[in-house]
């Protein structure tokens, strides 16, 4: 049956095709949807979980892959930092059943904190790694991934990235799934137990397998050449491929090498395939990984042949590819004249910006507002974090000092403390943050004997990356009601000086919490509590009345995009407002209130 | 026949459905389809752009500068931010109501769409289409991707059948909408007819 999917959903079912039996990972983009499509299709006899944090769900996978079964992770390359720990071990350690990790990159960063490269990662593990360049190619060689990792009893990591994860393209899937036969745990502790001397000898093993699988690689059908011999050739991976086929389409006679299997790196196919070739370029996205990895090859080989990319400066280090900037890179290379096939538009208007923010309605709002009115005067840091809510950043809110990766703000307001005594310290985190790398931070603070305040930005869900659920939501992937757990009774158990809940959009109750939190010694904590607007009915609508006198208090104290100004007047927007009734709590003439206000 | 259609707006106008429809159409017509969405962070009220490429030629999934047959833009500025996409002759698609931006109620820059639209005029070919006023009388915003849907139908620039549109819309939107969406789809046809004479008159 034709399906036209997401690449995401072509990773998914790829993966369903290939008999996995266990799913686990941790919400990011772009890798979100691969589980949800698992999750969404039939099923039957998968296991499906999002994990708490990427190193829970690495762990759960390797699990059911020593039980023989097939075990796929999911993530984004951040993830892959939580979950090496793991990983580097389980390198060491191998598997039974196949075991696929998916951490989807993220060139530009169109939604992440770096530039960082998961084809670095297969390399500093030393397992193996594919780079599909289409949806299609990732429905297939997610399989191909499998029965790799079978083969050679290794974790394999699969890196698409966000161009091949978000784009979508018709796959022929089969009607039905079933998770395939496995063995189940056999117990071997010389096997499964890693300790320094099975370090040592799967070390050496290792090294000399790899080898054996850059041979299997040089006759993989996805490490492919097209194209007639030319004294000029063309190496890429990922979607910078498809680029340069499209560039090549209209400008033939250049041989194009496609490396799906970065590591180990494929040499016996790339020395053939650049037989008779004096100039290469090498077109990828963030790390120049396959020009180093030809640039050894050709040290060891002494071979003739220059190489251009990254590395002298042909190909930018930072920032996505694009059919536009390969055709210019190309051209260039080629000594083809560069087409300027867009309009000029110099002479355009100025376009309006349209940077990010926070909802109309977003409780976030509410509760960095009313911590911003009560530290009023006060010298303060506040720690964010990863979420939504790192847009709490923006004019006017402004209430966001720093951002470095999930969970680093509790403890870096820690740090803060310790490093000035006088200063008000606060992190912000959300729910899903909170469970996924806050609970240790919080300990931290206890022991460690900091002052600071942690404000739970609880809003139900992890709204981000699509409203995925988490522990404290009480639903789970596959499907049941269980048990919530609670963020204030952990809070409690790790013993803070003070854990207030409060609504965070009542904003005369959010600001007395935070000020009795300030004249509280310790480490302190409130959870505004208040669903996400994105998941929840709107409660009505909010307006303007006759009483309005158009200070614009409201507009430039809260931004919220639902206020506007219509012919200079400040005016509710019908289609946005949640009726959240924020901005009637800041009104100095009581002017905005709900229904019947006129 | 190969083409590629851009479709932009801000987040949250429902321009990805009226990608999904387009691309769901023309697969049913057996054409070889990809396309490409923005998600995530640049969703919430940032600029969105959704790339369908219909065809045998298309390798990558982001349509490049200068290839685009048309441009269906919900809104005005952002037909201008992703004209360079456009191809010589290529003809633009545009709902004259403006988006302002979230921060213009703080730093007021008086854009009100109307100088795009001028601007738009002197580059290309425009359909420019009264969104508002449609929604208005179809009685809810929400029907604004489906009738901009309909006025790209109407122009013939997208060569698929109306039928099969029709065909998609009916299967993607819930059915207790299906009637006014139709309407909807067809309320952007007729509008192209009345504009189409205009159209002639300024050339
Ligand atoms: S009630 Fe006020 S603050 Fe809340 S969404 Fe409506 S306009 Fe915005
Ligand atoms: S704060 Fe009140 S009086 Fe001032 S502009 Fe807003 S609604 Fe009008």
């Amino acid at each position: 049956m034709k399906e036209y999917v997401m690449g995401n959903g072509a990773i998914a079912l790829g993966a369903m095709a290939a008999g996995v039996k266990a799913v686990a990972g941790y919400p990011g983009t772009p890798s979100s949807e691969i589980i949800e499509t698992i999750s969404k299709h039939s099923h039957e006899g998968i296991y499906i979980e999002w994990s708490v944090n990427e190193k829970a769900a690495m762990e759960v996978a390797a699990a059911a892959a020593y039980s023989g079964a097939r075990a796929l992770v999911t993530m984004k390359q951040v993830g892959l930092n939580v979950a090496s720990d793991p990983l580097m071990s389980l390198a060491y350690v191998g598997v039974k059943g196949g075991m696929v990790i998916v951490s989807a990159d993220d060139p530009g960063p169109i939604s992440s904190q770096t530039e960082q490269d998961t084809r670095r990662f297969a390399d500093f593990c030393r397992i193996p790694v594919f780079d599909p360049s289409s949806p299609e190619e990732a429905f297939a060689m997610i399989q191909d991934a499998f029965e790799y990792s079978e083969k050679y009893s290794t974790p394999v990591l699969f890196r698409p990235t966000t161009r091949v994860c978000h784009a979508y393209a018709s796959i022929d899937v089969p009607d039905i799934f079933s998770p395939g036969e496995y063995e189940g745990f056999v117990k071997d502790s010389k096997k499964w137990v890693i300790f320094p001397k099975l370090s040592f000898a799967n070390h050496g093993m290792i090294e000399e397998r790899n080898v054996r699988i850059a041979q299997d690689f040089s006759s993989y059908g996805k490490n492919s050449c097209e194209g007639a011999a030319s004294a000029k050739a063309v190496i890429a991976g990922g979607v910078s491929y498809a680029y340069a086929k499209e560039f090549l389409q209209d400008n033939p006679g250049v041989r194009l090498v496609r490396i799906a299997t970065p590591f180990p790196f494929p040499e016996d196919f790339v020395r053939s395939s650049l037989e008779g070739v004096s100039e290469v370029i090498c077109l990828e996205e963030l790390s120049p990984y396959i020009e180093e990895s030809l640039l050894k090859m050709i040290g060891k080989g002494g071979m003739q042949l220059a190489v251009s990319g990254k590395l002298d400066g042909s190909v930018p280090h930072n920032g996505e590819l694009s059919a536009d900037k390969v055709a210019d890179i190309l051209s260039a290379f080629l000594g083809i004249e560069k087409k300027n096939r867009a309009c000029d538009l110099e002479d355009a208007p100025a376009l309006p910006m349209r940077p990010p923010v926070l909802c109309a309605g977003c409780p976030h709002r509410a509760s960095f507002y009313a911590v911003k009115q009560a530290m009023k005067g006060r010298k303060t840091v506040y720690c964010g974090d990863i979420g939504c809510y790192t847009l709490g950043n923006a004019m006017p809110l402004d209430m966001v000092d720093t951002c470095l990766c999930m969970g680093a703000g509790i403890t870096m307001a820690q740090g803060f403390y310790h490093t000035d005594r006088e200063v008000a310290c606060f992190a912000f985190v959300g729910d899903s943050t909170f469970f996924a790398s806050g609970m240790t931070g919080i300990v931290n603070a206890v022991y460690n004997e900091a002052n600071m305040t942690l404000c739970v930005l609880d809003n139900s869900t992890t709204a981000m990356t699509g409203h995925q659920p988490h522990p404290g939501t009480g639903r789970n992937m596959m499907g049941n009601v269980v048990d919530k757990v609670s963020i204030e009774k952990i809070l409690k158990a790790v013993g803070l000086s003070k854990v207030i809940t409060v609504d965070p959009l009542d904003l005369e109750a959010s600001i007395a919490a935070v000020k009795e939190c300030d004249e509280t010694e310790g480490v302190k904590a409130i959870i505004f509590k208040s669903p996400c607007v994105a998941i929840t009915k709107p409660q009505g609508l909010m307006k303007i009345s006759e009483k309005c006198i158009n200070c614009k208090k409201c507009i430039r104290e809260i931004g919220c995009p639902a206020l506007i100004t219509v012919d200079g007047k400040v005016t509710v927007d019908a289609l946005l407002c949640t009726g959240c009734g924020l901005c009637s709590q800041i009104c100095p003439v009581d002017a905005i209130g709900g229904a019947g206000n006129e | 026949m190969n083409r590629d259609v851009m479709i932009c707006g801000v987040g949250g106008q429902g321009t990805v459905l009226a990608s999904k429809i387009i691309a769901a159409a023309a697969m049913e017509e057996g054409s070889v389809v990809h396309s490409a969405e923005t998600i995530g962070m640049a969703q919430r009220g940032g600029s969105v752009t959704s790339h369908v490429r219909i065809g045998e030629r298309a390798q990558s999934p982001l349509i490049p500068l200068g290839s685009a047959d048309m441009i269906l833009s919900f809104e005005p500025a952002e037909a201008v931010r992703n004209l360079a996409y456009l191809k010589e002759g290529g003809i633009v698609i545009v709902n004259t109501t403006p988006v302002k931006p979230v921060t213009e109620s703080l730093c007021e820059t008086g854009y009100d769409g109307t100088e795009m639209l001028e601007y738009l005029e002197k580059k290309c070919r425009v359909i420019a289409v009264d969104g508002d006023d449609a929604c208005s009388q179809l009685g809810s915003a929400k029907f604004l991707n489906i009738f901009l849907l309909g006025v790209a139908a109407g122009s013939g620039a997208l060569s698929i059948a109306d039928e099969t549109l029709l065909g998609e819309i009916r299967k993607r939107v819930p059915a207790r909408f299906v009637d006014s969406n139709v309407k909807a789809f067809e309320m952007g046809q007729e509008i192209f007819n009345v504009q189409g004479e205009t159209e002639d008159e300024a050339q």
